[in-house]
């Protein structure tokens, strides 16, 4: 498992470059993925989704789909994927510290 | 008396007012069960309506004539479940109190969900197959339809029958040829799924059928809007696809009563246990098939498989006992994949599906991840099954539980 420095602090990552230990994530290190991922600036807007998808995953143990960032986080998804281009669910998931989307069968 | 109340008899319903009452005392309980239409529909079936295969008449019985007569069955759309007082309200503003619940009412299309999908191209060059009604207008369409671009458009999981839509395009492709026409058609299947699928080793697989089939797969595509005007479907980062012909497979979402009843998720699915089947939020309120917030496949087969996990629970809460956590999110489907021929998959929540013999390891008679004839005869042979042993209750060869046995990493 790769582990690596980031924003000062030794990091495991899996093999798609997601935290292992979402203990690691701080606003730092999220800023540091964001680049990685195309993102220069977090602004209140990815804050808003990034604080969403994070007390949710708190509360319901699950990585928040689209849809349900629509309607119980109130983003629209248009604008998710003006925030997060090219599929906004796992990038925000990456961000945010959380867990590789499951897709469902 | 005490009272078992089931919302809804479609496969999952039926299946448990079967089994229930063969194992309640009848003398101690009476079980009833809601629905408010008066017909069954074979779903699996109305994949084969497009091309002429099954007409209505394959895949429509009545509800009655599957529910026991030890069971009351009462016709009328349910209003409101009020979990908190053990009750549920019908339209008629009559209340049914219950000592246990099943919910049983299953998930539907909801195309309205999606900008532009219903308007003006709505069964006029846009068409579903996931209701009867909708099976019937595209074979109407397709019996006269002279060529083009066709799309298959799978617009968010989860879908029931996830392998439905690759199914249809298999069956496409032999259709067309038959027709004389396979040339003029363009087969595309546009999904939000990375591959065909999203197990990676059957993804992989069916991806190279798709490939064999001359048919194109535009993956990762979330479709934002349609606009029929000029006949494209756009996705929410301004990709775009154009048809001649769509062929949707709207949103799926759980019973509208659900959501009335403030019971449901976004997709008014339920939140219940991954392995018992209780919903999360009423010990006595027990949730089956596609109706779960279940990371299992939306498929009579799970259905099924779940069917005798919840008998065994309800009995066990009943008699005051621990639930055995048991389902494991078994699934198993037949694909069709066209000239006579199909596949089989059988999976889990952990084990992705993989080659080898089924039911019997290493001698079948079907194949796993094979194209094969006895494959698309079980596909066949399945319509039979459901309507004289599944629906029943009755027991069949193959367990609940998914076996490793057979199959090969
Ligand atoms: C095109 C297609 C192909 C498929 N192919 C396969 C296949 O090959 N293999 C397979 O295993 N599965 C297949 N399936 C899936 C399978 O049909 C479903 O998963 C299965 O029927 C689910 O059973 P259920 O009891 O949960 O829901 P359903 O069978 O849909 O039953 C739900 C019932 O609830 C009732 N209901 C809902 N709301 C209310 C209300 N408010 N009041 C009263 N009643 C209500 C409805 O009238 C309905 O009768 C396919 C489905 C489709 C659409």
């Amino acid at each position: 498992m790769p582990t690596r420095e980031i924003a000062g602090k030794q990091v495991s990552l899996d093999d798609d470059g997601f935290l292992v230990d979402a203990t690691d994530w701080s606003k730092e290190v999220a800023q540091v993925l964001a680049q990685e991922e195309g993102i220069a600036d977090l602004t209140e807007g990815h804050w808003k989704v990034i604080e969403f998808m994070r007390a949710d995953f708190a509360e319901k143990g699950a990585v928040p789909t689209i849809r349900r960032l629509n309607k119980v986080g109130g983003v629209p998804t248009k604008e998710l994927y003006e925030l997060f281009p090219n599929g906004p669910a796992k990038k925000a998931a990456r961000i945010a510290g959380l867990a590789k989307p499951q897709g469902c069968v | 008396m005490k009272k078992l109340v089931i919302l809804g008899g479609g496969t999952a319903g039926t299946i448990m007012a079967n089994k229930m009452s063969q194992h309640l005392n009848l003398d101690q309980w009476q079980i009833t069960l809601i629905d408010n239409d008066p017909v069954h529909y074979y779903q699996p079936g109305y994949l084969f309506i497009p091309f002429g295969i099954y007409g209505r008449n394959d895949v429509a019985k009545p509800k009655r004539d599957f529910i026991p007569p030890s069971v009351e069955f009462i016709l009328s759309k349910v209003e409101m479940i009020e979990p908190d007082q053990n009750r549920v309200k019908l339209e008629d503003n009559r209340v049914i109190g219950y000592d246990y619940l099943i919910v049983a009412t299953g998930s539907h299309l909801t195309p309205e969900e999606t900008e532009g999908l219903t308007g003006p191209g709505w069964n006029k060059n846009i068409f579903e197959f996931y209701t009867g009604e909708g099976a019937c207008r595209l074979q109407k369409f397709l019996k006269h339809w002279a060529g083009g671009k066709l799309v298959v458009n799978v617009v968010e999981m989860p879908i029931k029958c996830p392998v439905a839509p690759l199914e249809f395009l298999f069956l496409a492709d032999w259709w067309f040829t038959e027709q004389g026409i396979r040339d003029k058609v363009d087969l595309s299947f546009v999904t939000p799924l990375p591959g065909a699928f999203t197990k990676p080793k059957a993804s992989q697989i069916l991806d190279n059928f798709l490939d064999k089939k001359n048919i194109h797969l535009v993956p990762e595509f979330n479709i934002g809007s349609v606009d029929s005007e000029n006949n494209k479907i756009v996705s929410y980062d301004g990709k775009q696809v154009e048809y001649d012909l769509l062929v949707t497979v709207p949103t799926n979402m759980g019973s509208s009563l659900i959501e009335r009843s403030g019971m449901g998720d976004e997709l008014n699915f339920i939140p219940t246990d991954k392995h018992t089947l209780q919903s999360k939020a009423h010990e006595n309120v027990f949730v089956i098939g596609d109706a779960t917030d279940l990371p299992s496949s939306k498929a009579g087969s799970v259905a099924h498989f779940q069917a005798d996990i919840l008998t065994e629970n309800l009995l066990r809460h009943i008699e005051g006992l621990p639930m055995l956590e048991r389902f494991d999110g078994h699934a198993n489907c037949f694909i069709e994949s066209g000239f006579g021929k199909g596949l089989l998959i059988d999976f889990n929540y952990d084990v992705e599906p993989l080659p080898g013999k089924f039911p019997l390891p290493g001698i079948g008679p079907f194949s796993l991840l094979e194209e094969t004839q006895m494959n698309h005869f079980g596909k066949m042979m399945f319509r039979w099954v459901y309507w004289n042993l599944l629906l029943k209750g009755a027991e069949l060869p193959i367990e609940a539980e998914m076996n490793m046995a057979g199959k090969r990493r």
